[in-house]
């Protein structure tokens, strides 16, 4: 069989991506976690009466608990697949991705499975957060003024 | 009013991150890297400080915000120290989120089973 009907077959029977739906779906998902931030927040600071900038540390602490502890459980996998974007782009995602690559590598020993694979995914994000925020830093420094 | 703006801002970023999942051959990884990227870009002339006020917790959920911490910590030194404080303050605003990250799962990690 020839390349070109081989592919032709192939995009026939590929599953077709919903992208309108994909899109809500992300959007709801995003914005449901954005809710729910924000009023962590806002409880925290009516309850403990502490400042908003000690509340919102306390907020990103217990999203990022929640999100290794059901990666933990096993079932974040799959509610990243349905919702996609609306957990990967907020802080969710770069627990998870830290989080799984910590879990698959625990069978290869503490220090060269848990310990050196554990920013195997989400080592790019702090990477190139880093090497952007010098150079962004150092332009606004060089422009002067702060 | 902010829980409003909370759910459209954290929602908007998302679908724009779910549309160029959809319509490129990029993987998650490089979307989270360019949002990172982007949010650093925004930081330049504090203008994600004041998306931060007016939004709240939306604003500092997605992983733009962790740019963002990354260059307002790093401005912050040079006032006192000149150039070499872009490196010490690099990781005074963010340390609690990745430090976090690490403690949290490395003990999951020693009482949980991998599944399948």
């Amino acid at each position: 069989m020839k390349n070109t009907k081989y592919d032709k077959i192939a995009d026939f029977h590929k599953v077709k991506e919903n992208r309108l739906g994909n899109g809500i779906v992300a959007f709801l998902c995003g914005g449901v976690m954005g809710f729910l931030a924000e009023l962590t927040i806002e409880c925290f600071m009516n309850w403990f009466k502490i400042s908003r900038e000690t509340s919102s540390i306390y907020m990103i602490v217990i999203f990022i608990f929640i999100a290794c502890l059901f990666t933990a459980l096993g079932f974040f996998d799959k509610l990243v697949t349905k919702f996609k974007c609306g957990l990967i782009i907020p802080i969710t995602g770069f627990a998870h991705s830290v989080m799984s690559s910590s879990l698959d590598s625990k069978s290869e020993g503490l220090i060269y499975g848990i310990g050196s694979n554990m920013f195997k995914l989400a080592g790019s994000v702090i990477v190139y957060g880093i090497v952007s925020a010098f150079i962004f830093g150092l332009i606004r420094y060089l422009i002067g003024g702060i | 009013m902010k829980l409003l703006y909370s759910f459209l801002f954290c929602g908007l970023i998302c679908l724009i991150g779910q549309i160029i999942l959809d319509n490129t051959k990029l993987t998650p990884g490089h979307i989270t890297s360019i949002f990172v990227v982007l949010g650093a870009f925004l930081d330049i002339f504090h203008i994600y400080d004041e998306i931060i006020k007016v939004v709240g917790g939306g604003a500092q959920l997605p992983i733009t915000s962790f740019g963002h911490s990354l260059v307002h910590g790093a401005l912050a030194n040079t006032s006192k120290h000149g150039v070499i404080g872009l490196f010490m303050g690099m990781f005074d605003l963010t340390a609690t989120g990745i430090s976090v990250v690490i403690v949290i799962s490395f003990l999951l990690t020693l009482i949980c089973k991998p599944k399948d």
